[in-house]
């Protein structure tokens, strides 16, 4: 995803000259080279300093400028949490803060760079967007999205070699609005970012075992979260599963519930999420995932009527 | 780049700075509280600001950027911008009523207003992202920041006093509203390894003077003789509560009103000489 943001943000900045990348020296930024080397007065490095990175966009942006900040997750959105809220929030300022690595991606290093509770704490914020593309395709369309959006943004990210989800998308990308990415009818799993590639192995598992077909969606834009698709899931499927490598602390799982109830929906609701805890477990992003309680099996589980609830 | 604006005129200016408390003794008394020692002890530098230093477009707009990063020091704001022309009497009047305008802080989009302040640490960062785009676009403007020196205990403006000579911000221009006093008691006794001010913000690579932070003459002399080869740092030295004999240096009147007799002597002492008290 970091190699796809790179590349499509160059494409942004030969169009749009007020576009500006201010990363906080991590090793990720060595795929904007490009963008270094073709537009060097609009990419700033400012060294280990995430408070200043975020007030240098907000200047940017109060100039007219469209600033991308650029750093892992937990460092782009959790040290100048109170910059991002004050100077892009209450200003209401176009700067896009991009979190590389969001969720449980660098599991090998342990809390401090993990970000599970990022969509909360950014959704909370008024006029704050969040966005979680779920390949690095759909990650094309919401750059492009964010370029045209008229207060801040959290843009949530993978790491690298996702795979392709959306290649036969039966629908196009559009700003707050869920989108199919695989048809099915009866049943439907619902989440956003690179998580989803679980969501296609359970879907093709579960109809090659159970027969039936899974839909799935991805909610891309998390905030402002698209109500109203929503309930119409809630209506056209007998089962919805919410799928997300988030803790379950006031995100989607929990908003589709409250939906639900007020829609007073009689579909069967399973949420997955991560649990409300730091692991220390030091192996791959699926071993945490897995440690987290959040497997293809669950998944599996989820789909079946067998299953937990 | 030609930073010499026209001449300064000290007369008019300390006339303006004596209304102007005038003025704002005048709000304090109708409300319970109000930050007037912090709005005192900056209002010379921000009255050379608007009338000096800063320098406006053929159709009167400013063409340079001001921030007050001391968001609490408003009332300083508000007032000039009154001088101005920017806000209407009328603005000032409902200071802090469910029907007016102005709140304690500076709030960005109202007239003249070009940050939200209040917390402190955020306007030289964001003055060094204006300062920054003017650089990359060669634009010929200069950004000015006023800071506490309370506010100097924030982290994030020693990150951005290593980021702007770092990125060439020469046209970044910051005070210090040096009145060693913050809202707890004499940052001098909470923080004795502060000082000197002037060398530490030196040491990052900003060109530095330290003056009185009272004198608008020497506030003016000092910043437009500035070489232009770094960003550029005032540390003027104020006393808070300047003017009013009582609130001067005292703590207690970091956030308070005067009562009635208070008030009449405040009037008294800022009279303009040879007016009937």
């Amino acid at each position: 995803m970091r190699d796809t943001f790179s590349r499509i943000l160059y494409e942004v900045a030969k169009t749009t000259p007020k576009v500006f990348v201010v990363v906080a020296d991590i090793s990720p930024a060595a795929s904007m080279a490009p963008f270094r080397a073709d537009f060097a007065d609009r990419f700033i490095n400012v060294g280990v300093s995430e408070q200043s990175m975020i007030s240098l966009c907000a200047g940017l942006a109060m100039r007219g400028c469209r600033p991308f900040a650029y750093s892992i997750a937990p460092f782009a959105i959790y040290r100048p949490f109170e910059h991002i809220r004050v100077e892009l929030c209450y200003q209401n300022l176009p700067v896009v803060l991009v979190g590389i690595g969001a969720g449980v991606t660098y599991s090998t290093l342990g809390g401090t760079h993990n970000a599970f509770e990022d969509v909360a704490v950014m959704s909370s914020l008024p006029n704050m967007s969040v966005l979680a593309p779920c390949d690095p395709k759909e990650l094309e369309a919401a750059v492009w999205a964010c370029t045209q959006c008229n207060g801040p943004v959290y843009l949530r990210l993978g790491k690298a070699g996702e795979p392709t989800l959306t290649e036969q998308a039966p629908e196009p990308f559009q700003f707050g609005k869920l989108r199919c990415i695989k048809n099915g009818s009866e049943l439907c799993i619902l989440g956003y970012g690179p998580i989803l590639s679980l969501a296609w192995e359970a879907a093709r598992r579960h109809e090659a075992q159970r027969g039936g077909s899974v839909a799935i969606y991805s909610a891309h834009t998390l905030k402002p979260l698209d109500s109203a698709g929503i309930t119409q899931l809630l209506s056209r499927f007998r089962r919805v599963v919410v799928l997300e490598e988030h803790s379950a602390m006031h995100t989607l799982g929990g908003q589709v519930k409250q939906l639900a109830w007020d829609v007073q929906s009689g579909t069967t609701l399973v949420t997955l999420s991560l649990k409300d805890a730091f692991i220390h477990l030091y192996g791959s992003q699926t071993d945490l995932l897995r440690a987290h309680g959040v497997t293809v099996e669950s998944l599996l589980a989820g789909l079946s009527d067998d299953g937990h609830r | 780049m030609n930073f010499i604006p026209d001449r300064f005129d000290l007369m008019a200016s300390r006339a303006r700075c004596r209304r102007m408390r005038r003025r704002i003794v005048g709000l304090a008394r109708r409300l319970t509280a109000l930050h007037i020692g912090g709005a005192f002890s900056c209002l010379e530098m921000v009255d050379t600001l608007y009338h000096g230093l800063m320098r406006r477009e053929e159709d009167g707009r400013f063409r340079d950027s001001f921030i007050l990063s001391k968001g609490h020091g408003a009332m300083a704001q508000y007032a000039a911008l009154e001088e101005l022309h920017i806000l209407r009497p009328a603005d000032l009047d409902g200071y802090c009523s469910a029907g007016g305008r102005l709140g304690t802080h500076p709030d960005r989009g109202l007239p003249g207003i070009e940050a939200s302040t209040g917390s402190l640490g955020h306007g030289l960062g964001m003055g060094g992202g204006m300062a920054l785009h003017d650089k990359v676009f060669h634009e010929d403007r200069v950004t000015y920041v006023v800071m506490s020196d309370g506010e100097l205990q924030e982290g994030s403006v020693w990150e951005m006093f290593l980021q702007a000579p770092a990125l060439g911000l020469h046209n970044l221009v910051a005070f210090v509203d040096y009145n060693n006093l913050q809202s707890m008691g004499f940052t001098s006794d909470t923080h004795p390894n502060f000082y000197p001010i002037k060398e530490k913000v030196a040491a990052f690579g900003w060109e530095v003077v330290e003056l009185d932070g009272h004198d608008q003459s020497a506030i003016f002399e000092a910043v437009s003789s500035r070489s232009g080869r770094a960003p550029f740092f005032v540390v003027g030295r104020t006393i808070k509560g300047r003017g009013v004999s009582y609130m001067e240096n005292q703590p207690l009147w970091h956030y308070r009103s005067p009562n009635e007799a208070e008030y009449q002597q405040a009037m008294a002492e800022l009279a303009d000489p040879g007016a009937e008290a």
